[in-house]
Order: C-alpha cells, then structure tokens, then sequence
C-alpha cells in the first residue's frame, strides 16, 4: 500500500537545497563565495590564524585558548555567517568533517603527559581534545541550538556531506546546515565551510562542491 | 614579592594562552575571573597546577581558590606563605 506523506513532509521532501554562501581559508588567502578577502604574509599557521582573526575584527578572545582546529572552524564559520548579512538562523544544523580530527592537540596533550614523573596534562589542552569541540564553539558563538555533527574520513566527501545535509533539512530536522571541511595539521589546513539552505544559490552536487575546496 | 607578581603574571599568560596580552596590561589587583580578566573553570584548573608543580602548593578545597585566585596580589600573599619550592 502506498503511503502517501502529510503535506507539509512533502512538501518538504520536494525542496531542493542549493550552495547559498560559500568560505575558503587555504595558502594563506581567505575567499568568501569565490572572492579573495584576505592574504597573509605568514609562515606558520598560527600566526596566519592570528591575522586573520585580526583582520576580520572577529573579537572573540576565548579564540586564543583554542587548539588548531577550533581557531581554523572558528575563523572560518564566523568570516561565513559574518559576511553574509543576514540574521543567524538559530535552528541552522552543522555538519563538519575533516580526515584528521584534532591531532595537533593530541599530540601537544600527549607530549604534556609523557615527560615523567611530575609532569601534568594541561587542562587547557586536554578540554580540545576531541574534534567536536569546534561544533560546540561555533554553537556557542553564534547561539545555535540544532543538530550538529563530526565526521572524519579519509578525504574529502562530498556525496556524504550532501546526503546527510538533505536529510537534515528534508526532515524538518533544521531550516539549513553549516557544512564543512576543516583540516590542520602543523602548518598544512584547509577549510571550506558552505551553507546549504533550499534557496537562490549553486547547485548542491558532488562536482560543484569538489570545484569549490 | 614584586617579583614573584610578575613571575605570576607571566605564567598565567602562557598557560592560559592570553597571546594578546602582556604582563602590563594585567594589574595586580585586577579581578582574575568573570568581569576582570575573564577568565574560566578551566582556567582555575591551570592556576591550580602552576601552585602545584611550580611553587609545592596542593589545595585541597575549593573555597580556598576563591580567596587564593582573586588577583595576582592574592596568588603572590598565598604563595609567599604557604610555597614549599
């Protein structure tokens, strides 16, 4: 027998998400929907970061107690929902992934503990030292109380990040999703944070997103 | 003791990570947590390691941090009574 859905399920299974915004922060340039906004000068990552956190007026203080990653999420949604000009849906999902977690603080964790005797896990590190962190840090900057979500592959999935993108909003499960790419490692990153809402934008498919890293 | 002031200061702006700031920008009778430097639970559990591992000073209840890490003059009052290293 087939099972017909209620009219507003329907609806929403009928909506079709597209790419609305767009940001990348790679080589030490920043581009929000393809235009370039910032270059930096810097050799490592962290000071890089710090330019941009600079530049960009992001005033968040809590950013500088942030592991590698956080800074690189943080820096990136916020230049994202910043640049868009448009009020923050607090119902918007988030949905990161990235191949290494959050090595960088792991190992700064790692080395804490293993000095010998006397010798201490930091706090400070140890709270970073789980990937998902960086959802909870774009959550509480902006206010989002929704689904969110870590994943971590072996690279770059933009087949998953668009199926599980979907089914979030086609279940009424949230009005759009904050989805990513956040990779650091030492001095090697790249983010590439995008919003997908069943909006005005590009089209939301695996070539559009694999252009777009 | 003074010395021991900006010891302190320059400890807590590495182990807390406060890049932006230096030893001249923290008072020694600034608030250190909420409304003054801002500072987190989190936080609390690094000044706590710092009187351990650097000064030999366990604390054992938690009320006393209230009173011991209010500002760097009380830090630096505790720590010259009670350091052990």
């Amino acid at each position: 027998m087939e099972v017909t859905p209620p009219f507003f399920l329907k609806n929403a299974l009928q909506m079709k998400n597209n790419i609305i915004h767009y940001c990348n922060i790679k080589n030490n340039e920043v581009y929000l929907d393809g235009k370039k906004l910032y270059t930096g000068a810097e050799e490592d990552f962290l000071s890089f970061i710090k330019g941009v956190y600079k530049s960009f007026g992001l005033d968040y203080p809590k950013f500088y107690k942030m592991d590698t990653l956080c800074k690189l999420a943080i820096a990136s949604s916020s230049i994202l929902l910043n640049g868009i000009n448009k009020e923050i849906d607090p119902n918007m999902a988030i949905l990161l992934s990235n191949r290494s977690a959050c090595i960088d603080v792991d190992i700064k964790h790692q080395e804490s503990i293993s000095q010998g005797e006397g010798s201490y896990a930091s706090p400070a590190n140890f709270v970073y030292t789980l990937p998902n962190i960086a959802l909870g840090e774009i959550s509480i900057k902006y206010k989002l109380r929704s689904e969110n979500s870590f994943f971590i592959f072996e690279g770059f999935n933009p087949e998953f990040l668009i199926e599980y993108g979907n089914s979030l909003t086609q279940l009424g499960k949230s009005s759009s999703v904050l989805c990513g790419w956040v990779e650091v490692i030492e001095n090697e990153y790249n983010a590439f944070m995008f919003i997908i809402k069943p909006e005005k934008g590009i089209e939301l498919t695996k070539e559009n997103l694999e252009k777009l890293i | 003791m003074e010395e021991l002031k900006i010891e302190l200061k320059e400890k807590i702006i590495e182990a807390l990570n406060l890049e932006d700031m230096s030893i001249e920008d923290i008072k020694d009778t600034d608030v250190l947590f909420d409304e003054g430097l801002g500072l987190d639970s989190i936080d609390a559990l690094e000044l706590i390691i710092i009187l351990d591992k650097d000064y030999g000073i366990k604390l054992t209840d938690s009320k006393d941090g209230k009173k011991i890490f209010q500002s760097i003059e009380t830090m630096a009052q505790y720590i010259t009574d009670h350091r052990t290293k």
